[in-house]
């Protein structure tokens, strides 16, 4: 892909090979599911395909490959590299298969390396644009600023073990030393910034504000769930030597989290900024799964993984082409565009989480893994409380949609746009009513 | 030495990069301060590294115990030139937008 934009003059052609590549890593990876496998590297102790993490990929590749054929035409609108900009969303998918198999913290840090370095790039990549200027340096410093943090978490957790694997730490000190705590609590942070949980979400807002449209899409949906599949992997073995404590650390950072995320979001004018909050607010509920850390859990964050970003990059795909990203952009889209206005409201209401579309199972699933837990029913109360109150501005897109009259500028799309977003529409409803489909790639 | 002396160094680099970074307004400050975190986590994982080779080293004279953290450094160093060579052109190419390295331009931006 990097080197397709010397060989290949037309642009148009650099999508369909996008296209091309992803379908062919989307089918490998299906096989390698499967049990069969092109070639065979040899990755003992440094990273460990099993079914989450193939999954996983297969759910990111898969999204990817949406987003590319919902918005490649925008990502060419954006500036004259066509070619690099594919080019570094392929890095960061290699990042993302790193940081979903790690089982060495040295793995860990490479991919969430691989993963921010492109995306700072991707976020600056409108560069006449102050806007973006400005949020790909602030992105900048903070992800530096993280992986500082990431990687003191890491030192420390090597000085009490003496190795860098995940799994074989944990089990050589049963009971944790201050060090470790103040490692893992060190690596907790990082992760948090990098997935914008609450009280390091600051940067998220305007980053995402700031970014290209097309781009942000991709950045707060496939790389922040990302995030997700590194925090699980790396409390998943440690989790047995930490107790009540970190329990109550989570939630509370789920709770501040939700929180701010839903109560900003309701007080915003421009609809990407909505989303941006909103995207922070899924996040609260997405480290459920850390909270509560069983088999539901992770058939949780799968659903949840694949609802979020169909439909975000579902409404994104809308957005970047209306000229107005108010909320009075969407006045009369109802009349004017049938479809696809009835299209987006699938979106939407999946992700409020209203029966019948897969972010109903989602957040479905990753209350019940809580409940499994036990006595923790008053998380569950809040998080329903705040997924009432996400759905007011959800609602308030699909009011201003049907009920609201006005003129939109919409651009003429071609009618390959909208099967394919009928499509995506018609997937997650098919998940919503059978979430089966997608979880039993879990175990067979 | 013992080891302590390392850790505490290290851990008050660390600490003037972190304080550095939440202070200072200007971009290439900013950045150096995180410079000084990586590196301070450098120097604290060669000196864990040669802490557990040693103790290895007495039961086990051909052991490899500790050689995995001085890989790490590798890759930490490799990684910063990298993230360096993004971060300057970012700043580079907002230093050409605003002629000002000063953070405080960022704040445009929240309304």
């Amino acid at each position: 892909m990097m080197f397709s934009g010397i060989l290949v003059k037309h642009h148009a052609a650099l999508k369909n090979i996008a296209i091309a590549g992803l379908l062919v890593l989307l089918g490998l990876n299906v096989g390698e599911n499967y049990g069969f496998a092109l070639f065979d590297i040899n990755t003992t102790n440094m990273l460990h395909f099993e079914r989450f993490g193939l999954l996983f990929n297969s759910i990111c590749i898969f999204s990817t490959l949406l987003f590319v054929m919902l918005s490649g035409k925008d990502v060419e609108k954006v500036g004259n590299y066509t070619a690099e900009y594919f080019a570094l969303i392929f890095f960061i998918l290699c990042g993302i298969g790193i940081v979903t198999s790690y089982v060495n913290l040295m793995m860990l840090f490479i991919g969430i390396e691989i993963i921010s370095i492109p995306s700072y790039i991707l976020t600056g990549s409108d560069k006449k644009n102050l806007k973006s200027n400005e949020a790909s340096l602030k992105y900048f410093l903070m992800g530096a600023f993280s992986t500082g943090i990431m990687l003191m978490g890491i030192a420390l957790l090597y000085g009490t073990s003496g190795t860098f694997l995940v799994e074989r730490a944990a089990a050589q000190t049963p009971s944790i030393s201050y060090l470790e705590a103040m490692g893992l609590l060190l690596l907790f942070i990082s992760l948090s910034f990098k997935v914008s949980l609450a009280p390091f979400h600051f940067w998220t807002p305007d980053v995402y504000d700031g970014a290209p449209t097309v781009f942000t899409s991709f950045m707060a949906t496939i790389v922040k769930v990302a995030g997700f599949a590194a925090f699980i992997r790396l409390f998943e073995s440690r989790y047995g030597s930490m107790g009540s404590q970190t329990e109550r650390l989570i939630a509370i950072v789920i709770v501040l989290t939700l929180a701010f995320g839903n109560l900003t979001a309701v007080f915003q004018q421009s609809v990407k900024r909505m989303l941006a909050y909103s995207s922070i607010a899924q996040a609260g509920f997405m480290l459920f799964a850390l909270f509560s850390l069983n088999d539901a859990a992770k058939e949780g964050l799968i659903l949840y993984a694949a609802a979020y970003c169909l439909a975000t990059i579902g409404i994104f795909a809308v957005l970047v082409k209306m000229e107005d990203g108010t909320f009075e952009g969407f006045n009369g889209f109802g009349k004017s565009q049938p479809l696809l206005a009835g299209v987006l409201t699938i979106f939407l209401l999946s992700l409020a989480g209203i029966p019948l579309t897969a972010g109903f199972f989602a957040k479905y699933y990753m209350l019940a893994s809580v409940v499994k837990t036990g006595n923790n029913l008053g998380l569950v109360i809040i998080a329903v409380l705040f997924a009432a109150v996400s759905a007011y501005y959800y609602f308030k897109v699909i009011q201003a949609m049907f009920f609201k009259d006005g003129d939109v500028s919409f651009p003429a799309v071609t009618s390959r746009f909208k099967y394919l977003m009928v499509a995506v529409a018609a997937v997650i409803v098919i998940l919503g009513i059978f979430p089966n489909l997608l979880l039993q790639f879990m175990y067979f | 030495m013992p080891i302590e002396y390392y850790i505490m160094l290290s851990v008050v680099l660390f600490c003037i990069g972190v304080v550095g970074v939440l202070t200072r307004r200007n971009a290439i400050i900013i950045f150096m301060c995180i410079e000084l975190m990586l590196n301070a986590v450098n120097l604290m994982l060669v000196a864990f590294s040669k802490m557990h080779h040693g103790a290895e080293y007495l039961t086990n004279p051909t052991s490899t115990a500790g050689t995995d953290a001085q890989l790490f450094v590798f890759f930490i160093m490799v990684v910063a030139a990298a993230e360096v060579s993004v971060g300057l052109a970012i700043i580079v190419m907002l230093y050409r937008n605003t002629h000002s390295v000063d953070v405080n331009f960022l704040n445009r931006l929240k309304n």
